[in-house]
């Protein structure tokens, strides 16, 4: 079943088009690798199917809605989530705070949301550490409580921008169980990555970017093997 | 995480307290501390709704003596034009200061920053100048309220300050329960998340422009019934007594001094100031030199260049 | 409409807004550099008319010969506010250095109310005393004149010091991003500590030349700081352009309403004026 409905997007600054004519589509369950190189769109792609930039041209469907141009708060509360890139929690609050204002997003009932919450932070690993305060926390559980966040806003479909970025081998593998813990649990996955590895254990299919335009979009196994993407990336590919 | 609101009574501290409170009237005839005590009681209310928006969500407006004001002259002109009770009067001087909240809210949450702060100096200004030259309330010349039978109709008494202290108590513990029960509810924790992070906010289906309207409605509304108290206990008002800087600054500094965003805050905060502000007047100010507001002044300096997290922080502190 | 009236309010507002504009350049200054809001600046300003007013009192100095002297001693309340107070509020959360400079404004007016009682003050017989010029057909006040003047040549050269100098580059690199300035090794002790004298600096000049002309009591600084915070608003943080234009929008319109609609309502005008172009452009006229 068709999840996410992406035709030809384009986003301009001025005359530079950061995202350039893009199509894309995810079905329900996928797991979709997004990759590129730096400056490449990929969050600014992000930004326009979260609601954060208004795209200059493109339709964007989600779950049978249009939402192109609809603001961010309104296509949370429609199922799509995503994390940043530079994590914004919440600092002055704890890490069950933290993800309470997510649980919020589907019950007005503070009972109800804390109940939630728990189940969340349980479910990442973050429930032992639910009362710390967010600056006492490494930079592995940022990335965790971002995801927490999102979670609690009961997606359909999940946005992960660079949540492996800065974590050492274990937190990645601890990081790749927890994707497909999600995914078990129902919810669709976009991922940016510059980790080569993570992509290929975890995607179904791998999308390329390379200034601004989809350059390859297959298998992670025929990815690594395109001469374009390689080109791209020139030299940081993952060789077989 | 407990969500009642009644609960904060349950804890004892709070109970202790708030009896003592209570009973601390009768503990002294000497009616300046009566006087004293209203006032803390009225300030720390008026604080604890400027907090929902200032604390919680982070907009610290200038300019809530405008609501104060329009509930003050509600209460008085609607007494005295259309002889309508002061309790009528406080509704709708509620009701108005909700309109007027919104009304300037849309356009003015958009600003960020020293520029919302600055706009709502703007709009007190404005409100105040106009107040004053407004014969329909009696303008600069000022408002006394007229002569009634006093009782708790009329909302007026001569004789004896002990009725305007418990209804005080009840407003001050009404909003404190208010206040108590927002900052573990939706709306709470929604504000507190728009005054950190609008994006992150707005990323968890936080419609951020709503809940900071909403806030400032709750703020406003509070802010002019406490208006409406302060006119009939008090019985003359006029635009420098009602509407001035001098007392939308003086809500701000109670709560930031006392901690900003925090549920105690507002009244820590009053417990110092008010005592400070209205003990410096009556010993010191007689002279009309202005002796009590050098003191006040200097204080207030002492206190933000030495406990600058306020005095929750200097608890907090103390705690670790 | 007399084409002369017309005219005649356009000089007078442009010549007070000349003034304001000087006043808004020394907030504007500690407000994009520091990110402070200070309260006090009108007590500044009430200050250096007080030294003014004082020197020429008592031992007959004029106000344009004294100007130094109160310059000097403004930057060094300036300089001395920075390292008393504002040093230490700097890091704590954005209302406390607000109330701080707001306690130092309270202190300040009333300590003044007390020394020197809450009378009106006036300089009579000065060098510029009441002349007028009659330039066009218009009544320009020699004073007024001479503070605008004054105040633009000053706005000019607090603009050069800041776009021109390598104290100046200095100043900005620390508005523009502190942690950074530091790591280049600027001192930003000193940088703040001199920005917040300059404030005090532009102030003084402005309330000595004011002192020519105006009347000086406790109280006056209220007024003025809450126009400078417009002013700077309206022109844009830390934009000392935007604050230049910005206060001689506001000393037209502070006029021209006083004698189309009411004095009463002269500043209420401004305010409203202020509202208004705030809501269709949020960040100031002239605001990044």
């Amino acid at each position: 079943m068709e999840l996410l409905n992406v035709k030809n997007l384009t986003m301009k600054f001025g005359n530079l088009a950061a995202v350039d004519d893009v199509s894309l589509t995810v079905r329900q369950g996928e797991i979709i690798g997004l990759i590129g190189p730096n400056g490449a769109g990929k969050t600014t792609f992000f930004n326009c199917l979260a609601g954060y930039f208004n795209p200059r041209n493109g339709a964007i469907h989600f779950d049978g809605h249009e939402i192109t141009g609809f603001r961010p708060n309104r296509i949370c509360k429609l199922g799509l989530a995503r994390t940043f890139q530079i994590v914004q929690v919440f600092r002055e609050m704890t890490t069950w705070e933290n993800v309470i204002v997510g649980a919020f997003c589907r019950t007005a009932n503070s009972a109800e949301a804390y109940r939630e919450t728990m189940e969340i932070l349980k479910f990442t690993g973050l429930y032992e550490k639910k009362d710390s305060l967010v600056s006492n926390l490494t930079i592995a559980d940022h990335k965790r409580l971002e995801i927490s966040k999102a979670l609690a806003t009961k997606p359909h479909l999940l946005m992960l921008d660079e949540a492996m970025a800065g974590l050492n081998a274990t937190e990645t593998n601890e990081a790749i169980e927890l994707i497909k813990k999600i995914r078990d649990r129902g919810i669709t996955l976009i991922v940016v990555e510059h980790v080569m590895e993570v992509i290929m254990s975890i995607s179904e299919r791998v999308v390329v970017f390379d200034s601004g335009k989809k350059i390859a979009e297959d298998t992670p196994e025929k990815i690594i093997k395109n001469p374009r993407v390689i080109e791209a990336y020139l030299g940081e590919a993952y060789h077989a | 995480m407990e969500t009642s609101a009644l609960a904060l009574l349950k804890k004892p501290w709070v109970l202790i307290t708030l009896l003592v409170l209570l009973f601390l009237p009768f503990s002294t005839s000497n009616i300046h501390f009566h006087h004293v005590l209203i006032m803390f009681m009225l300030f720390a209310t008026l604080s604890q709704a400027w907090n929902v928006i200032g604390g919680f969500a982070g907009q610290v407006s200038f300019g809530h003596a405008t609501f104060f004001g329009i509930g003050a002259y509600a209460a008085l002109v609607l007494l005295k034009r259309f002889d309508l009770s002061p309790w009528v009067g406080m509704l709708i001087g509620g009701g108005v200061a909700v309109i007027v909240a919104v009304l300037i809210g849309y356009p003015v949450f958009r600003l960020k920053g020293h520029y919302f702060a600055i706009s709502t100096f703007a709009v007190a200004e404005i409100a105040e100048r106009l107040f004053a030259n407004w014969d329909f309330v009696e303008g600069a010349i000022g408002l006394p309220a007229p002569v009634l039978p006093e009782g708790l109709v009329n909302f007026m008494w001569y004789k004896t300050k002990m009725p305007y202290f418990y209804i005080a108590f009840i407003l001050f513990v009404a909003v404190l329960l208010l206040a108590y029960k927002i900052n573990r509810s939706r709306l709470g924790f929604y504000l507190r998340a728009i005054k950190q992070s609008h994006e992150a906010a707005e990323g968890l289906g936080i419609d951020t422009s709503k809940y900071k309207v909403i806030a400032m409605m709750i703020s406003a509304f509070l802010t002019a019934i406490c208006g409406s108290f302060y006119a009939q206990y008090i019985l003359f008002i006029d635009p420098p007594s009602v509407l001035s800087l001098d007392i939308s600054i003086k809500i701000v500094l109670i709560t930031v001094l006392g901690g900003a965003g925090t549920v105690i805050g507002p009244i820590l905060g009053a417990a110092i100031l008010i005592p400070l502000s209205e003990y410096s007047r009556i010993l010191l100010g007689g002279t009309g030199k202005g002796v009590d507001l050098i003191v006040f002044g200097a204080l207030i300096l002492i206190i933000s260049v030495y406990q600058p997290q306020g005095v929750v922080g200097f608890f907090r502190k103390i705690g670790k | 409409m007399d084409l002369d009236i017309l005219l005649q309010i356009l000089v007078s507002g442009l010549l007070m807004g000349l003034i304001f504009a000087l006043i808004a350049v020394g907030l504007t200054l500690i407000w994009g550099v520091m990110d402070i809001l200070n309260f006090a600046h009108g007590e500044f300003l009430m200050l250096a008319m007080f030294f003014s007013f004082w020197m020429f009192s008592l031992w007959a100095i004029d106000p344009l010969w004294s100007l130094p002297v109160t310059v000097a001693l403004l930057f060094a309340i300036g300089v001395g506010t920075y390292y008393f107070i504002i040093k230490k509020v700097l890091n704590a959360p954005g209302l406390t250095a607000l109330l701080a400079t707001f306690g130092l404004s309270i202190l300040i007016k009333n300590l003044a109310q007390f020394f020197w009682t809450p009378d009106f003050r006036q300089v009579q017989g000065a060098i510029l005393g009441d002349k007028t010029l009659s330039i066009f057909n218009l009544n320009v006040s020699l004073p007024e004149l001479i503070a605008a003047c004054g105040s633009a040549l000053i706005t000019y050269v607090v603009y050069y010091l800041i776009f021109r100098t390598k104290t100046g580059r200095a100043i900005r690199a620390a508005a523009l991003d502190r942690d950074t300035a530091l790591l280049m090794g600027i001192n930003i002790d000193r940088i703040y500590a001199l920005t917040f004298g300059l404030g005090g600096a532009c102030v003084g000049v402005a309330g000595a030349l004011l002192m020519n002309f105006y009347y000086v009591f406790p109280s006056v600084g209220g007024l003025f700081t809450i126009l400078a915070f417009v002013t700077v608003a309206l022109g844009g943080f830390g934009n000392i352009t935007g604050a230049f234009y910005a206060g001689i929008l506001i000393g037209v319109v502070e006029t021209a309403g006083g004698v189309f609609i009411s004095p009463v309502f002269k500043y209420t005008i401004v305010f409203a004026m202020y509202l208004v172009i705030i809501s269709i452009r949020p960040k100031g006229l002239f605001g990044w």
